[in-house]
């Protein structure tokens, strides 16, 4: 008998489980991470207000995030007003290759925590000029677990899966990969010397999940697939300054009727 | 492992009903749990203890009712209980479907010791 699964209540003691008149029980039913998902929502506030598109980056160690916002960089730096924040366990080396580009990066270094949560990224807006940002990537610490379950009040989650992983990653995490808005398949020109990895087989994993995101085979290395990502990126843009310009004109509309 | 942060925000909440109430103690906590939210209930049960230390909780128990997947067809409205990574009607096998449960992270309910033995505070 033990003290976790409930074995230990017999129907002799089962009347200690009763409600005695002292107490008060009381009805909750808050979602334990009403804090965090209010504090997710006030930064999405502020970066809707800016204009900004704010891409959550996650995927396991060593999958390639840093490289792909190199490349992502030099390709539509001139483009688009890019910034970074950066979130590692430990050292400023990520933020440090972001700002050889000539770019903004803000690192978070998280010490023992696995994951960013929306107060960090509500502490690493205060160093940001988000006025001077056409798109925010948030690299989220590498970890396949913890990530997908906090909100930071971004706009898409854009997980990386390297082909030196398993092509089965998707159903191994699906709390990740279920919330996945596209995936992007990396490291695709060690393909021919990778004998296992289906590359066919993440898609197929991911509608399993009931996810009908995307799935882009890119090389930040070759640039094969790249600008697949680019187009993606460049239409989410559009896409969300629409969505801002209407935002703001419902709003100036609401203001000329409230006068 | 971010099931001690996950603790420490219940314990946020808890703390609060438990002042609110002029609450002496908790008695019991009842979260509910489904498996795609993410949050491991053994570890969030391993992490209770560290939580819930020096709070108006601290002897309080941690109930976890689990909450199954269920999902509900888009084409042939079958509802069915799937397992969190093949989440394909169990009628069609189509993958295009809404989730009904499983993604749960909720607090359902707290028992509370009153100060005053003979006050029944109806909630």
């Amino acid at each position: 008998m033990c003290n976790t699964c409930g074995c230990n209540i017999t129907p002799a003691n089962k009347y200690l489980l009763d409600t005695d008149h002292s107490n008060t029980s009381v009805e909750v039913l808050q979602n334990l991470m009403s804090e965090n998902d209010r504090l997710a929502t006030h930064n999405r506030q502020h970066f809707d207000e800016h204009n900004v598109l704010v891409i959550n980056l996650m995927s396991s160690p060593g999958s390639g995030k840093t490289m792909l916002l190199e490349s992502t960089i030099d390709a539509l730096n001139k483009q688009y007003k890019i910034a970074v924040i950066e979130g590692d366990l430990e050292t400023e080396n990520d933020a440090e290759r972001i700002r050889a580009k000539g770019v903004t990066a803000y690192q978070i270094t998280t010490g023992s925590a696995c994951h960013l949560d929306a107060h960090m990224i509500h502490n690493a807006l205060h160093h940001l000029d988000l006025s001077n940002i056409d798109i925010l990537f948030i690299e989220n610490v590498g970890n396949l677990v913890c990530p997908a379950s906090f909100d930071l009040g971004h706009h898409h989650n854009v997980c990386l899966l390297s082909v030196t992983e398993g092509d089965d990653k998707p159903i191994k995490y699906p709390v990740m990969f279920r919330k996945a808005d596209l995936v992007l398949l990396t490291k695709t020109d060690l393909l021919p010397f990778l004998d296992d990895f289906n590359p066919d087989k993440p898609q197929e994993h991911l509608r399993q999940l009931a996810n009908a995101a995307p799935v882009i085979q890119i090389s930040a290395k070759n640039h094969a697939g790249m600008d697949h990502w680019y187009a993606w990126l460049s239409n989410e843009v559009n896409r969300h300054h629409k969505t801002d310009q209407s935002r703001l004109a419902m709003s100036s509309v609401r203001r000329a009727h409230e006068r | 492992m971010h099931e001690l942060s996950v603790c420490q925000a219940l314990m946020s909440q808890v703390n609060d009903i438990a002042t609110q109430h002029q609450a002496s103690a908790v008695d019991t906590i009842y979260l509910q749990l489904g498996p795609l939210s993410g949050v491991e209930p053994d570890l969030l049960q391993s992490a209770f203890p560290f939580a819930s230390a020096n709070t108006v909780a601290d002897k309080a128990k941690l109930i976890i009712h689990l909450a199954p997947v269920r999902i509900r067809c888009n084409s042939c409205q079958t509802e069915s209980e799937v397992s969190s990574n093949r989440l394909v009607c169990q009628a069609c096998g189509d993958w295009k479907n809404q989730l009904l449960s499983g993604d749960e992270l909720i607090l359902e309910r707290v028992e509370l010791s009153s100060t005053h033995s003979d006050e029944s505070l109806a909630v």
